[in-house]
């Protein structure tokens, strides 16, 4: 082969790669960028300025935005992890009627649009109030839908690290004398747990940038910060929607860098279990 | 595990799932099927669900609506349909390259390469979409590099309009497509393609005959994972397109929201998902009859 055309080809695919890269993040920085910028209107950079997230700390609106988001996202995680790794584990154990009906049915979440999901669980939840008077629209119907899309990938994450655990040491636990209870909260659960937390990660990401189906789901004083920022952007972009944006860039970046670790964590200790 | 009684072990593998189970049907599979019922129903006077039993919604939605042949709603679908096959088309043309470059990196710089394409997807999609708002606008320095090489008449702005949507998807969704992409380029079998050198195929041929039946899996899956949130997209068109840009996403937002016509919101995203799940479907059952997995 010719030794020049693979050199040249890498550079090519380099620099498309690197354009790409830029397409990929210049929205993102491009935000950050102008919630330091002194004007408030128009797209030209007049000026470093901290204001609009000062502003920000004296907007009640922004704060009850912030304070929902946080309460939807932790609660939603809490429940949802709880019964997805349940979930998880009767997936895994044994075969039961209606797994396979149900191990497809629990990825509709998924796949289908949000849109379809977001307008399926409004009519559900108006149809229900006509009837029994439950579920009025607010946090309450919003957690429940949260919980609804994070249940699938939960089990997913919790079932993947199941199918990867040697059966052998449940087993040797359990012909030492431990009772199932004890084999399982012993040996299984704490090899279980980061998959737990990865899965809880994932869903409390989610839950943070989900927009749509939120959308459908709140009531009155119930909206959260991806909503405020919808409304306010079809008013117009200004500084501190990009100051609150860039906030809520911060804080999924974060969450993600806890996951990476996370995993990375496990990755050495699986190394070093498996090379002992 | 120890199942000493293989009854007793299934009887507790429900139990455990049947929490999640009961809360997935509950507030999934029902109002899926509310919504199929739905569709099937009328729309009274004041906006509330009405008897009797038509096919009204669907009709409408065929463009035969009760003032003869109207061509709006078929419109919608084409776009739509139209849209998201452009948005993967692009996303397969500019992650071909991403993926075999990642794919190409030293062993240490794989993983961080990797995240570095992830990492917007983690970050809130309506915050990604809006900014292209300003990195489009008429007065901004994209707009005014491409007016002064000509692509653009002066007076002519990149957003709002067809283009910023297609755009604001490639960017959303362009992840979704490398990351099978790049699970299929990583296991090729490269001496397939240097066969097919010595034999004395040219660059094109050796890519066509060697290389793609390869990664045909990944394109393939990066490709729904693409299709499907592209087309049944509300937010980017809504921020990025003009009031031309209507897709089946914001019909459905507008038949729930303003227009409160709920039987006929149904009929609209019954019709989406469907698309959605026969799409799913047919890959499904080419990808076991070729032998090969959903996700690579």
């Amino acid at each position: 082969m010719n030794r020049l055309r693979p050199k040249a080809s890498r550079w090519l695919l380099g620099s498309i790669s690197g354009l790409l890269g830029i397409f990929l993040y210049a929205p993102i920085l491009v935000v950050i960028v102008f919630s330091f910028n002194t004007a408030r209107h128009g797209t030209g950079w007049h000026g470093f300025t901290w204001h609009w997230y000062q502003a920000l700390w004296h907007n009640p609106v922004a704060l009850a935005a912030a304070r929902n988001t946080l309460i939807l996202g932790v609660v939603s995680t809490l429940l949802a992890t709880f019964l997805g790794t349940m979930l998880g584990l009767g997936l895994h154990r044994a075969p039961f009627p209606g797994r396979a009906f149900f191990s497809w049915a629990i990825l509709v979440p998924v796949v289908v649009p949000d849109i379809v999901m977001a307008v399926a669980l409004l009519l559900f939840f108006a149809l229900v109030r006509g009837w029994l008077g439950l579920f009025a629209l607010g946090l309450g119907t919003m957690i429940a839908a949260h919980v609804t899309f994070q249940i699938p990938f939960v089990a997913l994450v919790v079932r993947a690290r199941l199918a990867g655990l040697d059966p052998a040491l449940h087993e040797a636990a359990r012909d030492l004398g431990a009772s199932p209870a004890q084999a399982f909260w012993r040996i299984t659960f704490p090899l279980l747990w980061p998959g737990i937390m990865a899965g809880a990660m994932l869903a409390f990401t989610l839950s943070l940038d989900d927009f749509v189906v939120s959308f459908f789901t709140a009531g009155p004083g119930s909206g959260t910060l991806p909503i405020l920022i919808y409304s306010s952007v079809k008013r117009g972009i200004t500084p501190d929607i990009n100051a609150l944006s860039s906030l809520l860039v911060l804080a999924s970046l974060l969450a993600t860098v806890a996951l990476v670790l996370l995993e990375r964590n496990e990755a050495t200790l699986s190394n070093r279990t498996a090379n002992a | 595990m120890h199942a000493r009684d293989p009854r007793q072990a299934s009887l507790r593998a429900a139990l455990l799932s049947a929490p999640g189970l009961l809360w997935v049907t509950l507030f999934l599979l029902l109002p899926l099927v509310l919504i199929v019922g739905t569709s099937f129903l009328s729309r009274g006077d004041y906006g509330q669900l009405e008897r009797p039993f038509t096919l009204e919604n669907y009709q409408r939605f065929a463009g035969f609506g009760s003032l003869g042949f109207d061509p709006l709603y078929p419109l919608i679908i084409a776009r739509s349909l139209l849209l998201g096959a452009a948005t993967t088309g692009l996303c397969v043309l500019a992650g071909l390259p991403l993926a075999f470059f990642v794919a190409g990196l030293p062993r240490r710089l794989k993983t961080p390469a990797l995240t570095l394409v992830v990492i917007p997807l983690w970050t809130n999609l309506l915050i990604r979409t809006y900014a292209w708002q300003i990195l489009l606008a008429p007065e901004g320095w994209l707009t005014r590099c491409a007016t002064a090489l000509g692509l653009l008449t002066p007076g002519q702005s990149l957003y709002p309009g067809t283009l910023a949507v297609c755009v604001g998807m490639v960017c959303d969704f362009l992840p979704f497509l490398v990351l099978p992409l790049y699970a299929s380029v990583e296991k090729i079998e490269w001496t397939l393609a240097e066969a097919a050198r010595d034999l004395g195929a040219g660059g094109w041929a050796t890519f066509r005959h060697a290389l793609l039946p390869q990664i045909r899996p990944g394109l393939m899956a990066g490709g729904i994972l693409t299709f499907i949130p592209a087309t049944g997209q509300f937010v980017v068109p809504d921020l990025l397109g003009g009031a031309k840009t209507v897709l089946l996403g914001n019909v459905i937002q507008q038949q729930f929201g303003q227009s409160h016509d709920w039987p006929f919101g149904s009929a609209v995203a019954v019709l989406s998902m469907t698309v959605v799940l026969a799409g799913l479907w047919l890959y499904a059952r080419s990808a076991t009859q070729q032998g090969e997995g959903l996700f690579p």
